[in-house]
């Protein structure tokens, strides 16, 4: 286990490394001069040195990757160029809005998903599975936006229960604050809900044709035992490794469901900062959020590793 | 020997059609796809009224006999609008999935026919395109190159391609140990036509499959991305503008809000079907399983 842990950080280290590569290739490099993107072609020529000087564009590309790397790992994102704070400032302030409402769309996403599915695999080829799977083919097929208006149009619109958008802070208390992400986490955790059920159905459907399941059916356990304790335990690999991969998606739903809801968060502002060609604040995001991918795909790797010894020795390549 | 080659091959397709009339996700699926392949190729030569005309007399009208879904806030046909936006899905599905499928499967079979440091390669960057989402990496684009039609479709499609590598290569590499291919290699094929000829045929399916279920994500992006302002750009309406648009018109328009909406996700659910119908009918393994006794 440790070795095929030290294999996977190795692993994490170099995409970690050429992801950031990656991101500073498209944002630095290609667009030949970054500051001339950000401030437009009228741009005066002293603001232009000002903002050249600001980001180092008179050092080469290598040297400015390298130290960019390095001030990154130390917490040091730069100076955003719209607000003129710096860029971790920004993106602390805005992670209190999309960290909860991340937590919360995997919650809720879970809580449907896996009762639904294990349901689902329990009753196959019975009215109560096609329903559930119905639902959930409906539920991939409707995108999360629309989702949000359809939301936004029946509680705030029709029913007037709750406010069209909008974040009014953790300081008036946690509830209200967390009242404000429930519509939000719910249109973002839809689709994952419908795609990690039906994973579970099929996961648990062929764990139930194991010969273990028959033997406890054989020695007389209930049928929930049977299901709970030895079906579904046993069928939770895949669909933890779904998550991990759904985590990606969710960070990105975030970007849309943000603006969906004006939320200021982390989505929000990678798009303002998109808007007001801030490419320091687009860059930091945008690497952040794929470090965070990356690295929850670890954890991913490793947890199935650990409930699976036989992926340790293939080295978890699949 | 081709005779009998050819009667097995039209009793393959004769079979396939014959369990295809009787699987009703396939034919739900295949309608609604059709019909939406239709709308949008019709869209290219004919719609009610012009969608880029502003008619400001007739702004959010409703329902009628002149304009069946009603108009907009600028006055615009609603169904010619819907119309147009099948047209812009279609096209940046079909691009994004052509560009998947045409650099992601040659570079899957060459990982597969040339083990090693390509296959290495190919396995290494398609994890590292994973950890880029298709809506991040069409973020980035649209940051530095503006937003547009094109940059959308070249970030949705960039995504594609790993997808594509990944499963060509996964199901190339048993088809390259099969008989018939060691043959081919042994008796001096060379190897592009040993790809084109003897292998192609046999990893098509899930490949197809692969890409009713892409040409639906790439949809659900794009439509994502113009929400957003990122990607099709006005007066050319795509239908996840509209939805942008509807959103400050809930009170009083909110049909504005449901029918883009609509239009996205039954389209979606048709691919899915049709996706979902095509693996049942094409995986033998899977039309075993169906004839097995339900446990």
């Amino acid at each position: 286990m440790l070795e095929f842990t030290v294999r996977r950080l190795t692993a994490l280290a170099a995409t970690l490394v050429v992801a950031a590569m990656i991101v500073f290739l498209v944002m630095e490099v290609l667009p030949g001069d970054p500051a001339e993107v950000m401030l437009g072609l009228n741009a005066q020529p002293d603001t232009l040195a000002a903002l050249r000087a600001q980001m180092g564009l008179d050092r080469p590309a290598p040297e400015r990757f390298v130290s960019w790397i390095l001030a990154f790992l130390s917490g040091d994102l730069g100076i955003s160029y719209t607000y003129d704070v710096p860029v971790s400032e920004l993106i602390g302030e805005r992670m209190v809005v999309t960290l909860p409402l991340a937590l919360m769309a995997i919650l809720i996403s879970t809580l449907i998903a896996l009762p639904s599915g294990v349901l689902s695999a329990m009753f196959r080829g019975r009215p109560a599975d096609t329903i559930i799977m119905g639902i959930a083919q409906l539920g991939v097929a409707v995108p999360n936006f629309w989702f949000a208006i359809l939301l936004i149009l029946l509680f705030a619109v029709t029913l007037g229960w709750t406010s069209a958008g909008g974040f009014p802070g953790f300081e008036d208390g946690i509830l209200p604050a967390l009242g404000s992400l429930l519509l939000p986490a719910i249109a973002l955790a839809l689709p994952q809900a419908a795609i990690l059920a039906r994973v579970t159905r099929s996961s648990v459907i062929d764990v139930l044709g194991e010969d273990y399941i028959r033997t406890a059916r054989a020695k007389g356990l209930p049928g929930g035992t049977v299901i709970w304790r030895h079906a579904v335990r046993n069928a939770l690999a895949a669909p933890l490794t779904i998550m991990g991969l759904q985590f990606s998606f969710l960070l990105a739903g975030t970007v849309i469901i943000e603006n969906v809801f004006y939320l200021p968060g982390l989505g929000r502002l990678m798009f303002q900062a998109i808007a007001q060609r801030d490419l320091i604040v687009v860059k930091d995001i945008v690497v952040l959020l794929v470090a965070i991918v990356i690295t929850v795909n670890f954890i991913v790797d490793i947890l199935y590793a650990w409930a699976d010894p036989r992926l340790r020795q293939g080295g978890g390549n699949v | 020997m081709s005779d009998i080659a050819t009667i097995g091959s039209i009793r393959q397709r004769t079979g396939f059609w014959r369990r295809a009339i009787r699987h009703p996700g396939f034919l739900i699926g295949g309608a609604i796809s059709l019909s939406v392949l239709l709308i949008a190729a019709l869209a290219l030569i004919w719609t009610p009224y012009p969608v880029t005309v502003l008619n400001i007399a007739e702004k959010l009208s409703a329902a009628s006999i002149a304009h069946p879904l009603g108009t907009d806030h600028f006055g615009r046909d609603i169904l010619s609008m819907l119309m147009v936006g099948a047209g812009n899905s279609v096209a940046v599905g079909l691009v994004a999935v052509g560009l998947g499928i045409g650099l992601g499967g040659p570079l899957g079979l060459l990982s597969a026919m040339r083990p090693g440091l390509i296959s290495e390669a190919v396995m290494r960057a398609s994890d590292l395109a994973f950890a880029f989402p298709a809506l991040l990496t069409a973020v980035m684009i649209t940051a530095i190159y503006g937003p547009g039609t094109m940059n959308s479709i070249i970030a949705i499609g960039i995504f594609n391609v790993p997808v594509f590598a990944r499963l060509t290569r996964g199901v190339s590499l048993s088809v390259w140990e099969m008989e018939y291919v060691t043959a081919a290699r042994a008796v001096g094929v060379p190897p592009l036509q040993i790809a084109l000829r003897h292998m192609l045929p046999n990893i098509a399916s899930p490949l197809i499959v692969q890409a009713t279920i892409q040409f639906a994500l790439a949809i659900l992006a794009e439509a994502g991305l113009s929400y957003l302002g990122l990607g099709t750009q006005p007066p050319q309406p795509s239908w996840g503008k509209m939805l942008h648009e509807a959103q400050t018109m809930l009170y009083f328009a909110p049909m504005l809000a449901i029918l883009p909406g609509i239009c996205i996700a039954v389209t979606v659910l048709g691919l899915n079907l049709l996706g979902d119908g095509l693996r049942d009918l094409l995986d033998p393994k899977l039309r075993r399983a169906a004839k097995l006794p339900k446990t």
